[in-house]
């Protein structure tokens, strides 16, 4: 059975493209799949460091697409799971090192290996966009409940309905259920209403992402943090399970606890 | 209206959020859509104002899907 394109983009910047790829991948790894993560933000690699994979790159993806390499040396194997291989961005080019044809090529090259190719896509609707969008069978759109990145989001999103791109589903990442309940951020429904698409997940505003990311330990990795959970009911989803959402509640440390336990 | 009024002083800033979104993206997606209507709203100005007098800021051009046929919409209301 050939394997499945999923790319992850957003629009906006900085709303957890990688980290999200990151964690997919991983996820379905962990789960049994053979995977592949191409970092396609050619000349400002992320991804490599995210996965902790900085130190064991030798070939990138544009050497592959020029082919003064072959696939094979190009994929880095992770260290927790020989399932999970990346494929790295060049960091001394720039996106027009990389031609949507190209990426294609390589994908269906890879579709005889792998389960899944994620593609990690680059902030922006040019030609990097143009490059992880064009070769995909479905598309997982990543925004934050903040108006700048679900305005992109609508955007990145006409741009994929006008390439035929149908299967889309959204991760709504980072939400704070406090602001949420206090109405000074949009709720999950809000963002649904505005955009429109299939929900594949919502992930809980962590504060440990953060040093998760500091050590190249994306948090599918930690069983007892709350976004690696979100993840991990991700990859459920994609991989056609029914799972439910998870309800985003309020950590509340004891103080917090006894004083609202007062103010009720 | 006076209700009104107050009740829309009380909508919390997430409400605000998602009419703001609402409102600018079913006018961008038109836009996206067919990116010739501004140009065509203005030139629709220029042509019609030589003969009456029009409020630019009333002249309506919208772009409607009726199942399958695509309707393009003008609607010039002229002043007395």
């Amino acid at each position: 059975m050939a394997g499945k394109v999923l790319t992850i983009t957003s629009g906006k910047g900085g709303v957890g493209k990688s980290t999200t790829t990151a964690n997919l991948a991983l996820g379905l790894a962990l789960l049994g799949k053979k995977v592949v993560a191409i970092d396609l933000d050619i000349g400002l690699r992320n991804l490599d460091m995210i996965l902790g994979l900085e130190n064991r790159i030798v070939y990138d993806v544009v050497n592959v697409v020029e082919k003064t390499c072959k696939i094979k040396q190009a994929l880095i194997k992770d260290k927790r799971t020989d399932n999970l291989y990346l494929i790295a961005a060049a960091q001394t080019r720039d996106k027009s090192a990389v031609k949507a044809e190209q990426v294609i090529e390589l994908t269906d090259e890879l579709k005889k290996e792998f389960d899944f190719i994620l593609l990690d896509s680059p902030a922006g609707i040019e030609g990097g966009f143009r490059n992880a969008m064009l070769p995909a069978d479905e598309v997982i759109i990543v925004t934050t409940p903040e108006i700048s990145a679900v305005r992109d989001a609508d955007r990145v999103i006409g741009i994929l309905e006008a390439n035929n791109k149908k299967e889309m589903n959204l991760i709504i990442n980072r939400v704070n259920p406090t602001l949420v309940k206090k109405g000074d951020m949009m709720s999950k429904d809000d963002v649904l209403q505005v955009l429109s698409i299939p929900l594949i997940g919502i992930v809980p505003e962590d504060e440990n992402i953060v040093s998760y990311t500091n050590i190249g330990e994306p948090s599918i990795l930690h069983p007892n943090s709350q976004s690696g959970r979100a993840y991990k009911n991700i990859v459920q989803r994609i991989l056609g399970k029914d799972v439910p959402f998870m309800e985003i509640i309020e950590k509340k440390g004891f103080f917090e606890k006894i004083i609202s336990f007062f103010k009720e | 209206m006076l209700l009104d009024f107050f009740r829309r002083k009380k909508k919390s800033s997430a409400e605000q959020a998602k009419e703001r979104l609402q409102i600018i993206l079913a006018h961008e997606r038109v836009s996206n859509k067919a990116p010739f209507l501004d140009d065509l709203r203005k030139d629709l100005i220029k042509v019609i104002a030589k003969y009456v007098e029009i409020d630019p800021n009333q002249i309506d051009v919208k772009l409607q899907k009726d199942n399958a046929i695509e309707i393009l919409e003008i609607n010039i209301p002229i002043n007395k």
